[in-house]
């Protein structure tokens, strides 16, 4: 009960994170707050219907935090990439035509 | 309350706590730490809920990893170190938005799990997740392996710029 709690005011968090910040890494780390509330859900629900699964719930999370690495890295990659064609980070002022020419 | 219970709460403030500072902050770098903060309170948590094995990859691969690739990402960006105020869009839609989503998953998520008792956890330790990961799990844990190398592949094309693209 406590737990589901937490993951869902940290999810209220990311989501309010994502909305408001402008600088792209600032948007990332809302996102892996978003991440650990998913993983904390999974890993209560594990515990409290522990007969019906047999740690399935731990092991999705696992599978995420690899997931979520995976992203950051492509992630960062990106935005790095971004940064050296335009000098700025700011995700409001992307444009989405004329980047490759 | 049981001892459980406390503990629990204890490090649920700790991580809601850091996670606000998280998306608050002026300082990038802060916001960085805020989030060491946080996520080592959830491998807390994990701890608390039964799950070793989770909690040390928490800590391996988020506080580890994770957190030092955003911080070199914001070093590589030239980031101001000091407070910088064109962090922020305008507040209120995001904060009706998160708070709308937050309180509204808080509300259903303990509405739908009330019913659910909190046993006796058999934890969670490295024997027994290996067994569930390379007995029933080893379809996905191999696609997984593939996508950790492509994921890293395509950071690599992206990074360097000498590599170039298709057709140029």
């Amino acid at each position: 009960m406590i737990p589901y709690v937490i993951a869902a005011l940290l999810f209220g968090l990311g989501v309010y994170g994502v909305l408001r910040r402008r600088n792209a890494i600032l948007v990332l780390m809302a996102v892996e707050l978003m991440l650990n509330a998913v993983n904390l859900v999974f890993v209560t629900a594990d515990v409290t219907t522990r007969g019906a699964t047999h740690h399935a719930g731990a092991v999705f999370t696992l599978f995420i935090i690899v997931l979520a690495a995976a992203e950051v890295g492509v992630g960062l990659a990106i935005v790095l990439q971004y940064y050296r064609l335009r000098k700025a980070v700011a995700l409001d002022e992307v444009q989405l035509e004329g980047v490759a020419e | 309350m049981t001892v459980a219970d406390a503990l629990l709460l204890a490090l649920g403030v700790v991580a809601v706590g850091a996670a606000a500072l998280v998306v608050t902050s002026k300082h990038l770098v802060r916001a960085g730490l805020y989030l060491v903060v946080s996520l080592g309170a959830i491998a807390g948590l994990y701890l608390v809920l039964g799950a070793e094995l989770v909690a040390w990859v928490q800590v391996l691969v988020y506080v580890g990893a994770v957190v030092v690739l955003l911080l070199f990402a914001v070093m590589l960006t030239r980031a101001p170190i000091g407070a910088s105020d064109d962090l922020d869009r305008p507040a209120w839609p995001a904060l009706l938005v998160g708070a709308g989503v937050g309180l509204g998953l808080a509300v259903l998520l303990a509405d739908a799990f009330r019913w659910a008792i909190f046993p006796l956890p058999e934890a969670g330790t490295a024997g027994r997740m290996g067994e569930q990961i390379f007995g029933s799990w080893v379809l996905p844990f191999e696609v997984i392996s593939i996508l950790l190398l492509s994921a890293l592949v395509g950071a690599i094309v992206l990074s360097r710029p000498d590599i170039k693209g298709r057709g140029e």
